[in-house]
């Protein structure tokens, strides 16, 4: 607790400050919590992940714990997933929620942060990592949402992913002949359809305002 | 009457306007004459005020002889002719007096949009003040006394309309997310305003020379609580038309609602003390935890009374006609109930209707929602336009006593606290928020702080006895609302178009936004959970889940309350569609968001998955079973002509071979657009007894119906829109295949469709095709195309 048990790590967080963006303050709490998940060791399992009892109600967790051990999130262009991740793989999948200033930036510097968020979440509806989110995925998606509601929602989220992605189709393609075939959503389709909700001022998390007697569970 | 009937019979040019106008005002001057002649209405009196004038006699002069004052002696009469005609307006004279107010109003309003350019340039507000001003000064002129606008009227009849219209419209997501900084500029904001305002003229008070010296701390800081708080029927007035972004328009409303709990407070708090002349720290102390009552028990008492009519609604399915009643008499109640305790009725108002409409709004028709939502808007509408010709009025029949000094201070100190406290506040609130308010922003918030009626009714309740000064507040309460409706309200607009404020953005929301918003949520939920720490999205999703788990059991009837909010935001949007195809009738193009000519076959994959199994079967086959389906299809044409209301989808119109031909005519055309349907219309499975089809099997006929208990009942249309395999076919097969093969045909004679499939594959393999199935929930189409309402009826 406190300064000694983060005397050791002072100098990598400060890296990892640089890499990720956070604050030394954000990162000394996130391995706090990090090394409460995996039980003081180096790397966290999905297993670890299931402890969390929180997590249980969530009904799109699978899709969330995936998408920590999804090689794509590592901003290093890799693919594929992997079965543990380090702390710093931990942080760089996280610094994906930083909250940043939004009205500071330029009209790129929010066009690009609209991206990587975006880019996120399609990663987490791709899982066969192809480019683009067929009707499959979509449906899976929907299902999962819909997934504590019971037999009432299969039929129904087979009806709404459809409906999804049939506006897609209409709104990114237009035009399509009665024989042609819309293979799947890509990433720019995706950027298309989303541009009304303000992912970069929603897709955050307020890491200043972590209650640190929570970890202490 | 006649002559103005006659004038308004054609609309025409601006000039037959004016000339209607005129004649308008000469119509209702000779009625107000008329009832002035019989009983000068008081200083304090309105056309609503006291019924005093209908105690005495009730003139009922129906011929006998009947005495109608105990005074006269019943022996010495000498027999009058039989009265044919008599003229006795007494008895009638309250009710004539405000339907002549209310209709007055309706009339300017509809006149104003008559003139082209007018109401683009000047606020509706502005104009009807000076109308109510000229009105006045008419009345004035022909020398009666004008009326004033009561505060009890005020108060308990017209102020409710307009708060019960914003409260229940509420947008809850962007209200919730901007509670902070509404409630630091509601709170924070007024109270500073008030002590700065007070205190400043306080001491331009003491400076010799003004003669303002009997004008004690007090007093003033009375009058700076009454002129201070921002006033929510300007507010809407003005913003409303000025269509600016939901972030902007939600705060400066947001506090106009929220500091009404400050504003009561406070001026309860100085007018007591303001006779005895000191606060003390106690008094302070007491004030702050008033606050805290009026404010929390305001919310308390509005979301029990929201909750009461949430659980009547549930059991209404059999009395629709009343539904929209209990809405409105439950939230009036609300209402007075916190006036009674002198909690904040505004807030009891807001938490009633933000409280009570979810729930309500699954449980009842649609035609009691569109119902709910016009009347509504009618009288917030009677209402504000009432207040502002009011104003006007007043304005010219109070007493005033013109200072100029406290009136230009008075103005001059409005504006710069208002911009002081929005700057300051801004600065402690940006810390806090992550998306910042620009200066842009902060300038809107403080422009838009407009005063209005609930200022002056504050000021007019003072007492006289104790306040000297009342004329001279009344005065400038009234010169600062002119100030910031006319001057503020007229140039808001330009301003916003000068400094490319962002505008409210009008797209309709679509189905993979909401997907992704839910999406969304639950990731974030996820990743705090993951983080450990119990954040804003942790506790707004135990919030829903303990709304889901509990409280919608409680107060939803019937299976709605199980219902996810995807579905039920999908099956919504599906039944607008619906609507629009059948509106449109006999239009070639649909009405879809998006032209385009994509349709469902280019989504579906070309192979079928590899997880399902269908069987292939030959052409030959596929051919038979058309045939069949086709010859079914006929049948059940024929018997569509002797349809029982129990089991055919609820008609509105209910009699009639007409219609039936109508309804089998529209039936052709609907298919035939199905092949070029490109959205919405893929329900799948409604349980016959969902609420979404009740509702629209209810929605029309007031007399009950019973849900068939049995699930095949229901006639629908399943639509293969081309699935890859066969080219346009239409099917009708029964909802619910598994009942299918047990079926007895006929059993009640209505109208059962079912599968008439000769043998079982066939039957799986329906099951397994991917169709898209239109439901025919066409039977409350609403009152019209302009019913695409601009919020969701459900959230």
């Amino acid at each position: 607790m406190g300064v000694f048990h983060s005397a050791p790590y002072e100098h990598e967080f400060h890296a990892l400050a640089e890499k990720t963006g956070f604050s030394l303050e954000q990162i000394s709490i996130l391995h706090k919590r990090f090394m409460q998940l995996s039980h003081n060791e180096d790397s966290l399992r999905r297993e670890d992940f299931k402890t969390i009892s929180d997590l249980a109600s969530n009904p799109i967790r699978f899709q969330i714990i995936e998408a920590f051990f999804d090689k794509r999130n590592f901003r290093q262009n890799g693919e594929g997933s992997v079965e543990e991740i380090s702390f710093e793989q931990f942080l760089t999948v996280m610094s994906h929620f930083r909250p940043v200033p939004v009205h500071t930036m330029t009209e790129e510097q929010r066009e690009s942060l609209r991206r990587e968020k975006l880019r996120f979440l399609f990663n987490m509806h791709d899982t066969d990592n192809d480019g683009t989110i067929t009707l499959e995925e979509y449906r899976r998606v929907v299902e999962e949402l819909l997934s504590r509601s019971g037999a009432l929602g299969k039929e129904t989220a087979k009806g709404i992913a459809d409906a999804a992605m049939l506006e897609v189709a209409s709104v990114s393609v237009g035009h399509m002949e009665p024989d042609e075939f819309y293979e799947g959503i890509t990433f720019d389709h995706f950027l298309k359809i989303l541009n009304g909700i303000e992912i970069e001022t929603r897709m955050h998390i307020r890491f200043l305002n972590m209650d640190t007697t929570n970890l202490c569970k | 009457m006649a002559l103005g009937r006659l004038a308004l019979g054609t609309v025409g040019a601006s000039r037959r306007v004016s000339l209607q106008r005129g004649l308008l005002f000469l119509c209702a001057l000779v009625l107000l004459l008329l009832s002035e002649a019989v009983e000068p209405l008081g200083a304090s009196g309105s056309p609503g005020g006291a019924g005093d004038s209908s105690g005495g006699s009730h003139g009922l002069q129906k011929g006998c002889e009947a005495d109608v004052t105990k005074s006269k002696h019943p022996t010495n009469r000498t027999k009058k002719p039989f009265p044919v005609l008599s003229f006795d307006y007494e008895h009638v004279k309250t009710p004539f007096e405000i339907s002549l107010w209310v209709l007055l109003a309706s009339l300017m309003k509809l006149g104003f949009h008559l003139i082209p350019r007018l109401s683009s340039i000047v606020p509706e507000s502005c104009l009807l003040i000076v109308v109510g001003l000229l009105v006045g000064g008419l009345i004035k002129v022909v020398g009666e006394t004008p009326p004033v606008l009561d505060s009890q009227v005020f108060f308990l009849f017209l102020l409710p309309p307009i708060i019960l219209d914003a409260g229940y419209f509420l947008p809850i997501r962007p209200f919730s997310e901007n509670l902070g900084t509404i409630l630091m500029f509601a709170v924070v904001g007024t109270l500073w305003n008030s002590f700065f305002m007070g205190g400043l003229l306080y001491g331009v008070c003491q400076i010799k020379g003004t003669d303002l010296n009997t004008v004690n701390l007090l007093a003033c800081l009375l009058f700076g609580s009454i002129i201070s708080a921002v006033d929510p029927v300007a507010v809407l007035a003005v913003f409303e038309e000025i269509h600016i972004n939901e972030l902007l328009h939600i705060l400066v409303f947001g506090e106009s609602l929220l500091n009404d709990a400050v504003t009561v407070v406070l001026y309860h708090l100085f007018e007591e003390y303001a006779g005895v002349g000191s606060v003390s720290i106690l008094d302070v102390f007491l004030g702050v935890v008033c606050f805290l009552v009026v404010a929390l028990g305001g919310v308390l008492v509005g979301a029990f009374y929201g909750i009461l009519a949430a659980f009547t609604s549930r059991f209404t399915s059999h009395t629709r006609v009343i539904e929209p009643l209990f809405v409105f008499v439950y939230s009036y109640m609300a209402y007075l109930s916190a006036e009674v305790f002198h909690l904040s009725g505004i807030m009891a108002l807001i938490a009633c209707g933000a409280v009570m409409r979810p729930y309500v709004e699954a449980n009842i028709s649609h035609k009691s929602h569109t119902t709910i939502k016009y009347f509504l808007k009618m009288w917030s509408s009677v209402s504000e336009t009432l207040i502002f010709i009011f104003l006007g009025v007043s304005t010219v029949a109070g007493n005033h006593s013109w200072n100029w000094t406290f009136v230009t201070v008075t103005i001059i100190l409005c504006l710069v606290s208002r911009v002081l406290g929005v700057v300051g506040l801004t600065y402690v609130i940006n810390k806090f928020r992550i998306v910042k308010l620009t200066t842009k922003d902060q300038f809107i918030v403080a422009y838009g702080g407009l005063r209005g009626a609930i200022a002056f009714s504050l000021g007019y309740l003072l007492d006289k006895s104790h306040f000297p000064m009342r004329d001279m507040f009344l005065t400038a309460i009234i010169t600062v609302i002119f100030f910031t409706v006319f001057v503020q309200g007229m140039t808001i607009r330009p301003l916003v178009d000068l400094l490319a404020v962002k505008k409210k953005q009008e797209t309709k929301r679509s189905i993979n936004e909401e997907i992704h918003t839910q999406f969304l949520d639950h990731l974030l939920t996820g990743i705090e959970d993951i983080c450990g720490h119990y954040g804003h999205h942790h506790w707004k999703d135990k919030l829903n889940r303990f709304n889901k788990k509990y409280v919608k059991k409680c107060l939803i009837a019937g299976e709605r309350s199980k219902e996810p909010q995807l579905i039920a935001f999908y099956h919504k949007m599906e039944m607008k569609q619906a609507i629009e195809l059948v509106e449109s009738g006999g239009g070639v193009k649909l009405p879809s968001a998006v032209p385009s000519t994509v349709s469902m076959q280019n989504i579906q994959p070309k192979k079928p998955p590899s997880d399902r199994a269908i069987p292939q079967i030959s052409k030959g086959r596929e051919e038979e079973i058309r045939k069949i389906l086709r010859n079914n299809l006929q049948k059940t044409r024929q018997r569509l002509r002797s349809y029982n209301r129990h089991t055919l989808v609820a008609d509105p119109y209910e009699d009639g071979w007409n219609d039936l031909l109508f309804k089998r005519q529209k039936l052709m055309e609907i298919e035939k657009k199905m092949s070029k349907m490109s959205n919405y219309l893929t329900v799948p499975a409604a349980a016959p007894d969902s609420p979404t089809l009740s509702r629209a099997r209810l929605a029309s006929d007031p007399q009950a119906y019973s849900s068939k208990p049995t699930s095949d009942d229901l006639p629908t249309i399943k639509v293969d829109l081309a699935s890859p395999q066969s080219p346009d076919s239409v099917n009708l097969v029964n909802e619910f295949q598994k009942a299918a093969t047990q079926n007895d045909p006929d059993d009640d004679g209505g109208l059962v469709m079912k599968v008439p499939f000769a043998d079982k594959d066939q039957g799986e393999q329906d099951n397994k095709k991917e169709q898209q199935r239109l439901m025919r929930c066409l039977s409350d189409p609403g009152p019209g195309g302009d019913e695409e309402e601009d919020e969701p009826f459900l959230p």
